[in-house]
Formats: C-alpha cells, sequence, structure tokens
C-alpha cells in the first residue's frame, strides 16, 4: 500500500491507497503517521478515499495513530470515508471516536 | 487470495466474497498470533467446504487452546481505544455462525459459516421447498 502525503494551511494529509489490513497497509499507515509526527505535524487529516479494505489490524493502527497524536497534543481527523470504512468504523463503534469530515475545506477550517 | 479465486469461479455475490474474505483473514491473523504465538514451525490448516446454500470455512492451529469468553469485550468504553482485540468481533459480524472446538492434544479450530443466498435472496435449499 502507498501513503501519499500533501500539506496544506499547516494540516498534514495522508492518503492511503488500498488495503489497510494485516502486513499490508496497517504497518505503512503506522509509517506515515510516525514521519509527519517526527517532522513536526500536529495536526494529521487521514483521506481514506482510497482504501478498499480494512481489518482490525488496520482499525488497530488507526486508533493507535489517533492516540499517539492526541498524547503530543494534536489532532486526527478522517476525511471522505468509503462506505466499507464507515461500515468497519460503525461495528466497532469508532465512528463515535474520530471526527469525519465529507468535505476537504471543512476539514481543513476544523482544526 | 485462493478463497477469493475460489469465490469468484463460483459466482458467489462481492459483498458476500468480503464478508468472508474479512472474517477468514480475522481467523487466520487470530491463529497465527494468538493460537500459535507466532511460532514459524506451527501451522494454520484452513479447510473450505462449499456446501449447498453455505460455506463453512476452518481454520485451525496448533496452539494450546483458549477461552473465547474470556476476550475483552472491544465494545466496551475502557477498550474501545485499544489497538487490538477485535477479530472475533469481525468474525461474528460477517458471517452467521462461529463455533469453536478444542482438540484433545492441543490447538483451536474456529468453525465459521455462511449463508450463501441466490440473486432471488432464497438460499439453494429455500429455493427448492
Amino acid at each position: 500500500m502507498k501513503v501519499d502525503v500533501r500539506h496544506r494551511e499547516g494540516v498534514t494529509i495522508l492518503e492511503p491507497k488500498g488495503k489497510i489490513t494485516i502486513g499490508v497497509g496497517d504497518i505503512a499507515l503506522r509509517d506515515a503517521v510516525v514521519e509527519s509526527l517526527e517532522a513536526g505535524s500536529r495536526n494529521i487529516l487521514l483521506d481514506l478515499n482510497q482504501v478498499s479494505t480494512i481489518d482490525s489490524s488496520g482499525v488497530g493502527e488507526m486508533v493507535s495513530a489517533y492516540t499517539t497524536v492526541t498524547n503530543r497534543g494534536g489532532k486526527l481527523k478522517l476525511l471522505n470515508l468509503p462506505p466499507k470504512v464507515v461500515d468497519i468504523l460503525q461495528i466497532t463503534q469508532l465512528i463515535t471516536v474520530f471526527e469525519a469530515f465529507e468535505e476537504e475545506d471543512e476539514a481543513i477550517a476544523s482544526f | 487470495m485462493v478463497l477469493e479465486e475460489a469465490m469468484t469461479n463460483l459466482d458467489i455475490d462481492k459483498q458476500v466474497s468480503y464478508e468472508v474474505g474479512m472474517a477468514v483473514r480475522e481467523a487466520v491473523a487470530n491463529a497465527i498470533e494468538h493460537g500459535n504465538r507466532s511460532a514459524p514451525e506451527k501451522k494454520v490448516k484452513v479447510a473450505l467446504d462449499f456446501l449447498p446454500g453455505e460455506l463453512v470455512v476452518r481454520v485451525r492451529d496448533e496452539g494450546d487452546g483458549f477461552d473465547p469468553e474470556r476476550v475483552a469485550d472491544p465494545l466496551a468504553p475502557v477498550n474501545l481505544l485499544r489497538p487490538s482485540g477485535r477479530g472475533i468481533l469481525f468474525m461474528r459480524k460477517f458471517m452467521d455462525e462461529i463455533d469453536y472446538t478444542f482438540g484433545l492434544d492441543g490447538g483451536t479450530e474456529v468453525i465459521l459459516r455462511k449463508l450463501l443466498r441466490g440473486s432471488n435472496g432464497l438460499t439453494d435449499e429455500e429455493e427448492s421447498r
């Protein structure tokens, strides 16, 4: 899995593409978040529009990323959730934890 | 993944294939990590039975066994932000039935069942009545 990184108005936007599943995208996501934090980013927006599948390991990485960023005084929010990801977040009840947006402008303005 | 190819060849609905794939991935991951404790010499066996109107998947590890009742509830507020522990939840959500058997000489087998419905919404068994 590939994670595209771009920056806008002080927000680091991470865009993983493909599966966030055990042994595939979970580690790539973790690495991308850690690299962003090490580069000084504190506001991270995870754009999931090109994520096809996410399993419990991928969900675990998202939760870890959320707590790591929050513990460092930052914020991690979600953008463009595909229906399958919404389904997973509802099953795990994490939909109540993550702040999610459908419009990038609105998401950026919320930080 | 062999399972996904088999289901595609059998013309099984894409959503059903996705749900079975999700459950089996979790079962195999649990078998490797929690069953076999990632021991490289221990194997995980996966068996597929395509029965009339039903798919049964058996995933067996060579570990010491475990008590599914002792797995913490991942939906409890105190566990919501834990990075792990959601595999069984996914298996239950994506399959119609989940059972466990425990071998006398160790090892856990998780049995996952999924009803296969045709385009008319009936299983083969229901359709033949």
